[in-house]
Parts: C-alpha cells; structure tokens; sequence
C-alpha cells in the first residue's frame, strides 16, 4: 500500500508545487466537499473540510449525498469537488470490473481507469481498508462453531439475513458470496444501516453485513467471519477528486494529501464509536483526530462551541438544535413551495385543455403516471448530470411527482362537474369559454384543491429525500440520523417534517373552504 | 292553423336524424304557429326530445331544415339562437353554486342587457316565488318543484318569443306536478309564448296543448288538435296510446 501512496504523491507532486508556488491568501471558490450517508462518511468527509479550512481554503459541506451512483455522479459532473470512496466500491460498482486480492493493484487499477474515463483523480489511499464484515452473534458462532464464511455456506439454509439494499444489490455483496461460498439464506431482509445492528442484537435476523471498522461491531459483541477464500476486495479509504477542483485550486488537492496513509484501522473504529457510540458530534471528532495527528494545532472554534449532548434528553436535544431546525424547516418549505407552485401552474391549464380534447386525455395523464412509479433516488440520479446537485435537481423532482395528483383531479373534477347544470349552460346559450370558466371549474373546484393538497402531502414527505442531493431541508436531519444511529437526530427532521405535512394540509383545507362553491 | 300569408314560428320540413343503426328521425315535418303551443308525445326512443333540440340546434339535422321565424337555422350562429329561445330541461339544471338570482339572470347577462336584476325579479314573479324571499336562496334550499320554477323563470327572464321544455315536469309528485302545470298554463296565457313541450305523459299533453304530435320510431303517427285526436285517433297506436292512459275515445 505504501507503494501506491508514493506513487500517488509523485503523480500529484506537478500540481501540488504548482500551488505552493501561487501563493495567493484568498481562495477563488468553496471547496465542495461531500460524503455518502454513513457515520464514516460524514467522519472522513469533516476531517477533508476542517483539514482544507486549516490550509485556507473555504468549505461548503454537501453531507450524506443518497448513495455510490449520486455521490459519483455528482463528482463527475462537478457538482462536488471531492468525497471519500473505497477503492474495492470504485472497481466494482462503478467500473463493473473484477477485484484482485492485492490492495495496490486495485489502488492502481482505479486511478488509471477513472483519470482515463472520468478524468477523476483518486488520492493516495488514506491508510486503513474499512471492508465489508459479515457478522453473526457470538451465540450463533459457538452453537454452529462459526468462524469463516465458508463456515457459514455450511448452515446458511438454516438462517435469516439482514442486510442493506446497496449490499443485496451489489455484485462485491450478496450475488458474489452467493456465487463464491455456495451461500444460500432461509430469508434475506433488506435493513437500513441504522437498524441492522438492533435486529441482529434483538434476534430478528442471525446475519448482517457491516464494515470492519464499524463501531457497533465491539459494542454488541459481535463475531466476524473471515473471508477465507478472500472474496471481498480491498476497501481501501480515499479522498475522490473532481476535475474541476483539480484544475481550479490545486493547493486543496495537494492539502488533501496530507491525510495520505495516517489513519489505521483501529484509528478508524476508534473514531467511528466516539461518532456512533458515544453521540459526540462529528464535527469534534474530526477535529480531535486532525489534532492528535498534528495536522491542525489548535482544535476549530465550532468544536469548541458544540456542548457534549449524549446524554440530553429528546427534548432538550430539539431546544438546543431549534436554530438549524427552523432553518431547515423553511429550505423544506420553500422546496415544497416551489415545486408545488410549478406544479400547478403546469397542471391546472393542462388538465383544463385536456378536457377540450377528450381523446388524448387518458394518454397523457397515464404517461405524467408513469413518472410517480420511478423510484425517487432513481430519479435524483438520473438529473445529476443535467442538473447537478443542490436545490433544483431537488425542485424538479419534486415538481415531477406534484404533476399527476393535480392533473388528475383537475381533468376528472372538469369532466365529471354537475353534467345537468352543464348541460343547461350549453342549450341557454354560454359558449364553451364561458362554460369552463364559470361552471366546470367553480365546481371542479373541491375536486382540484384535493390533488393539490394531496400532491402537498406528497410532497413534504419527498422533500425528505432531497437531503440526499443536497438540497438541505428536514430530510438532512433524518438523513444525518440514520447513518450516526442518532434517534434523537432522526426525530428532529422527522417531527417537524410531520408538523409541517399537518400545518400545509390545514392551510390548504382553509384555501379548500374558501374556493368551495355556493357558500 | 296558420294561413300561407303567416309563415309558422317553427318549423321542421322533412328532418331525419340517424344515430348509428338508429333512425331517431325519420323525415319529420312539423309546425308551430305563432304563440301556438305543440306538445310531442311519445314513447322512449320515439324521437321527440331528438326532435326538440334541433329547434335551438343543440342537435344538426343529417337532412331536411329547421326554420326559425322563417330563417333556416342552419345559417344562424347557434350560440346566438339559444341566448334567443328559452329552455327548460327535465332536470332543471340550475348551476349549483350560482344563488336563484344570478340563475335566472343568466340568459339576460349572456345577452348583454343592462336591466337582467329587473328582468330575473319580474321573471320570478311570473312562476310564483317571491323574489325577496328566493332570490338569494342556493339552488339545493329549494325544493323539487320550486328549483323547477326556478328553471321556468330562467327560460323567460329574458322575454324569448319561443320557449322549448324537455319533459320539464316529469320528475316531480304528482301535487307538485299539478301545480307547476297550471302555473305554467297561466304564464302561457298571459305572454302568448310559443311554445313547443315534449312528455310521455298524455294527460299533460291534453291539459297544456293547442296541437299534439304523437311520434313513434322517428315518424309522425298523427298531428293534430287535442280535441280531434281524441275524436278521431288516425292509427291503431294512437288509439291503444289513448286507452292506455285512460283517455277513452269513445
């Protein structure tokens, strides 16, 4: 590994002086620093901010983008500068390429291919390899006498699995084990992160995966089996780095280098427990630990400012984060806003002019349908490369789902308005125009304000995943929560998120009354 | 009724009208006379509502002409004829979020006029509902035969010289229905509208016509005056029509 981190810094050495050399105090633009939602991420992806804000530079934090495909996409459109990936989840889920055993030949083989494809850069690797951990508990190793995976292959018909959806889905997770060991599970749930450990403790499941350098390994007790037939690649943790960061402000790249073969991998599980365990913000670990590497020499002033709260009570927790929460509430409202605004104003005229050509009515309206059926992180990641990250990839999807309630309702509230009064419009002498206008919409009415507010409530819950583009809104508090297993973050972005979701259907049931006809 | 010298309000001249495999007319030809009042009977499917609505053009002839005062319909902007000719539909169809003023004032506000207020009060005068009590009601406070009167001033508000009623009191009691029929005799008598009235219900037909026009299957069985259909029924239909309804022809 040594090897390739030389390697690595010898590449980057050209730029890197090129920088020292242009020396200028301030800084052309935020560097965009971004993670994937889990606790390590969101770790590694601090230490990057605080480390270039030691050198600096000036951050924008972009934490716990969805997932591998909208973190790369985002980088690769340059909608972020730089995140922490492994190198075994760079070969395999974005290269589609077979590991090798050896962590330096997988190390290089993605830096060439990524710098050839995607003209992304891969920092030498950041020390310790944080790889996926098949864990079972310790009574179920002792009854089976489990040590291996292959081990496991032996009695895995007798036992129920619980793992995440990335690793059910990737070819490094359970297709690979299925295909490598011969393992086959009684049953295989899907968990999140955040609840594979409590369903493993708790014996709804025998099996989870979990990351080597996970603090919840030691916490509950757990026993790793060891890849025998060395299936997993080599996760090694490294700082990926957009073009545009390169070629904009290569003194941050090089910055970045610093934290080059530093961490081990008890470092690591240290710090993860401090982050998932103990509660304590990811900010002060971050800053403890480039402190304690001597990369910065005095701890930054927000971790100074952060008060220990593991032990506060929910209460407490949502009277002291009141500021951000309020803060996020009015970014989530505004996200529903918008879009919904747009959305109106898109669907209403449609649904009336649809009601005038009666025929292509159904076709219309069943295609704006098909896009509700589209997974809304699919959809996130489809507008990267159109829209980058942030708030208007978040707007347009939003806006996207928002369509079919109101078109709906709009077109069969017109259609389906009081046929007799219709009728007796038209044979006393309204014109078509006229008709619309003060018949089928005044009494359309209740119907359209029902897909709006539907469309609303739709909505406000969506909105919760924009976290993952980076849109901001409550969805970042939820998003935050469940990669730190911090229930009392989670219900921070989620109460509110419910508050609101009540507070925007009794407001729109107000506009509902007020466009309700005949008094 | 009429001598060649005054030509009819209305009149069908040899209409057909196919809907699909039905022939819902077939070479129709009817007149009505000026302030006359022609009602067509008929079974479901006999054509008589058909028949009615091409008088306001709701409905285009496949062939044959409607002539409105003389003036073939079929050059009439038909927006413009209906504003000109009141109608009542079985159903009543007043617009549910609209009070009985703004009701009954449509036609006259469609039409332009500067005193629709005055006309929609005169015009509930004339059907019995006392305008300080009705006037702002909505259309669901009212009962079956008062939203039908309701419908009944809004065909007259704007003082048409012809109205068109589409079984206008079918759907009500049997009191109620009395009620409105003799109301509607005295509107009748006191504006002299020509009027052309389509049921079911003979009896009706005897009580508010000049002229009756029984149609069966698209075709006119016979057309005549109350008093000579019952005298004198043309066909074996009319007759059982007649025997039927208990109105002997004996």
């Amino acid at each position: 590994m040594s090897v390739s981190v030389w390697l690595a810094l010898l590449l980057l050495a050209v730029p890197a002086t090129a920088a020292l050399q242009d020396q200028t105090p301030t800084h052309a633009r935020a560097v965009l620093v971004a993670s994937k939602p889990f606790g390590e991420s969101y770790l590694l992806a601090e230490m990057f901010a605080q480390l270039l804000e030691a050198r600096g530079f000036s951050v924008s934090r972009r934490p716990g983008l969805g997932a591998t495909e909208i973190a790369f996409q985002a980088l690769r459109s340059d909608a972020i500068d730089v995140y922490p990936e492994y190198t075994g989840t760079g070969l395999l889920a974005i290269l589609g390429q077979r590991p090798s055993a050896d962590p330096a030949d997988v190390y290089r083989q993605v830096a060439r291919e990524f710098r050839r494809r995607f003209g992304l850069r891969w920092l030498p690797p950041l020390g310790f390899q944080n790889t996926y951990a098949i864990a079972v508990r310790q009574e179920t190793a002792q009854r089976y006498h489990l040590a291996t995976l292959s081990d496991l292959a032996r009695i895995s018909g007798s036992l129920r699995a619980g793992l995440t959806a990335d690793f059910i889905g990737r070819a490094d997770g359970l297709p690979g084990i299925q295909k490598a060991y011969g393992i086959r599970f009684r049953a295989v749930r899907a968990l999140l992160p955040a609840l594979k450990y409590q369903a493993l403790a708790a014996g709804e499941v025998d099996v989870i995966d979990g990351y080597s350098t996970d603090g919840f390994i030691a916490r509950y007790n757990l026993v790793i089996l060891k890849d025998d037939l060395h299936f997993f690649p080599p996760y090694e943790a490294a700082a990926l780095v957009s073009r545009a960061f390169l070629r904009d402000l290569p003194g941050g790249v090089a910055a970045l280098t610093e934290l080059s073969g530093l961490l081990t991998e008890q470092d690591m599980r240290r710090l993860n427990r401090r982050v998932e365990l103990d509660g304590i913000p990811v900010a002060r670990v971050a800053g403890g630990a480039l402190l304690a590497l001597g990369l910065t020499s005095a701890s930054p002033a927000n971790a100074v400012a952060t008060r220990d709260q593991a032990r506060a009570g929910l209460f407490p927790y949502l009277w002291s984060q009141r500021l951000s929460i309020v803060q996020l509430t009015l970014r989530h409202l505004l996200l529903v806003g918008v879009s919904l605004l747009g959305a109106i104003a898109c669907a209403l005229p449609l649904g009336l002019m649809l009601e005038r050509r009666r025929s292509s009515a159904e076709p219309v309206i069943r295609g704006v349908g098909l896009l509700q059926t589209l997974p809304s992180i699919a959809l996130l990641a489809f507008m990267i490369p159109l829209l980058g990250i942030g708030v208007v990839p978040a707007v347009v999807a939003l806006f996207l789902y928002s369509l079919y309630p109101i078109l709906r309702n709009t077109y069969t509230g017109v259609r389906d308005a009081a046929p007799d009064a219709v009728g007796a419009a038209w044979a006393l002498g309204m014109t078509p125009r006229q008709i619309l206008r003060h018949v089928r919409l005044p009494l359309a009415a209740p119907v359209i304000m029902a897909g709006i507010r539907t469309a609303a409530i739709i909505n406000v819950g969506t909105a919760t995943l924009a976290a993952f583009i980076g849109a901001g809104g409550l969805g970042d508090l939820i998003a935050s929560g469940l990669a730190l297993s911090d229930t009392r973050m989670i219900l921070s972005g989620a109460l509110p998120a419910a508050l609101l979701a009540l507070v925007v259907d009794a407001g729109l049931g107000l506009c509902e009354r007020a466009v309700r006809p005949g008094g | 009724m009429t001598g060649p010298a005054l030509p009819p309000a209305l009149r069908a001249a040899q209409v057909s009208k196919r809907y699909g495999p039905v022939q819902a007319l077939d070479e129709v030809s009817v007149d009505v006379g000026r302030g006359e009042c022609v009602v067509l009977v008929g079974e479901s499917g006999s054509g008589k509502t058909t028949l009615l609505r091409c008088f306001n053009r709701l409905i285009d002839p496949d062939t044959g002409n409607i002539m409105i005062e003389n003036a073939n319909a079929a050059g009439l902007d038909p927006i413009a004829l209906r504003r000109r000719i009141g109608y009542v539909p079985q159903d009543g169809g007043l617009l549910p979020h609209w009070p009985v003023r703004r009701n009954v004032e449509l036609v006259p506000w469609l039409r332009g006029v500067a005193n629709a207020g005055e006309l929609a009060t005169r015009a509930l005068e004339l059907v019995g509902l006392e305008p300080a009590r009705f006037a702002q009601r909505w259309p669901r406070e009212l009962s079956g035969g008062q939203r039908q009167r309701v419908a009944v001033a809004r065909a007259l508000a704007a003082k048409p010289d012809i109205v068109l009623l589409d079984e206008p009191f079918g759907a009500l009691d049997a009191i109620t229905r009395v009620e409105l029929q003799s109301t509607f005799a005295r509107i009748r008598r006191e504006l002299g509208v020509t009027t052309v009235l389509v049921t079911h219900d003979l009896h009706e037909a005897f009580d508010l016509g000049d002229r009756i026009v029984v149609l069966r299957q698209g075709r006119v069985e016979q057309d005549a005056s109350a008093k000579d259909l019952r005298a004198d029924p043309a066909t074996e239909y009319v007759r059982e029509l007649l025997l039927r309804a208990r109105i002997s022809s004996q």
